[in-house]
């Protein structure tokens, strides 16, 4: 098995552990914390994929991670921001249930 | 928290296992790639000598997707505008001073740390390096200085602050319109400036990513200056 399969499917299976996670979980900070599970995936997967140009890789998909990792920390940023907001209106930072 | 009602059990577990069979795709897809592919990389090499730097990361990033970057440093503004909007700047008081150590390292190494993001951002015209590793950096220095010694920096909003925001993306947006306004194409920089150019919008975006990164760890609108 070549390296860089070995990466992109550590990236999968990274991005298929936040997916769940986002599923699984109703605390919106532990769905915060899936979705940079499930973007850490993908960087992963760009990055394994750039690996196949040979010894250097190619640099396009490396560029678009490195934008990639700005918007996602800028995006969870504002995230969280819009959590502490929630909790300060509903004094919970859940979600109601499809029950509630 | 998985609470212990039936129809949401059943709910989660149909959704694992639509999960599981959406990895099993995609780990089959990235199993049926071929091993080898040039990708972009050959077209990047080739146009390398008019990129007007020697790193391809900071050649794609700055000149051959400059649009996209650009964009990018507009996110950056309107999700701190986002937080902004949302509350203001409430650091949670400190429980106790910082000790004689720590706030003497931190005040050694912000120096430090602000002269190595210079080093960083020169680094991006021929290695790995450039504004966003760069902002990064600088603002690591920030969020330091915010959780360590945040009583003796005193973040004030103000006319200096916004200036220093709208810094990389208004650089890059008048070095664009400018650029334009020569007859040229947006972001189509005259080869023998393409490197002073970048240098200068990268600059720029260092600063602004720096600061952008630090408020958005404080979380919250700053309040006014007195002299602003």
């Amino acid at each position: 098995m070549s390296q860089f399969l070995w990466y992109a499917l550590i990236g999968a299976v990274l991005l298929c552990i936040g997916l769940a996670g986002l599923v699984i979980h109703r605390h919106l900070l532990r769905r915060i914390l899936a979705l940079n599970v499930m973007s850490t995936g993908v960087f992963l997967v760009f990055v394994a994929l750039a690996k196949r140009a040979g010894e250097v890789p190619d640099p396009v998909p490396l560029a678009m991670v490195l934008t990639g990792l700005v918007v996602s920390v800028s995006a969870t940023a504002l995230a969280l921001v819009l959590i502490v907001r929630i909790q300060h209106l509903h004094g919970s930072a859940e979600l109601p249930g499809d029950d509630a | 928290m998985i609470k212990t009602d039936p129809l949401r059990f059943i709910a989660i577990l149909l959704a694992l296992l639509t999960i599981v069979a959406f990895g099993h795709m995609l780990a089959w897809s990235l199993w049926t790639l071929p091993p080898e592919a040039a990708g972009l990389s050959l077209i990047v090499n080739e146009k390398m000598p008019e990129s007007g730097v020697d790193a391809q990361v900071t050649a794609i990033l700055l000149n051959f997707r400059s649009y996209d970057t650009l964009l990018e440093l507009v996110v950056l503004l309107v999700a701190l505008l986002g937080a902004w909007y949302l509350g203001k700047l409430h650091l949670p008081p400190q429980d106790s001073k910082p000790g004689l150590v720590l706030e003497g390292l931190v005040r050694f190494l912000v120096p430090v740390m602000i002269l190595v993001t210079g080093y960083i951002l020169w680094l991006g015209s021929h290695a790995a390096g450039g504004a966003f590793q760069a902002g990064a950096l600088l603002a690591g220095a920030g969020v330091l200085m915010l959780v360590v010694i945040a009583e003796k920096v005193a973040v004030r909003d103000g006319v200096r602050l916004r200036a220093l925001l709208v810094a990389g993306p208004g650089v890059f947006a008048l070095v664009a319109g400018g650029l334009m306004l020569s007859g040229k194409l947006m972001l189509q920089y005259p080869q023998q400036h393409a490197g002073s150019l970048i240098l200068l919008i990268e600059a720029a975006s260092t600063l602004t990513i720096g600061i952008t990164l630090t408020l958005l760890f404080a979380g919250g609108r700053p309040h006014r200056g007195k002299t602003d």
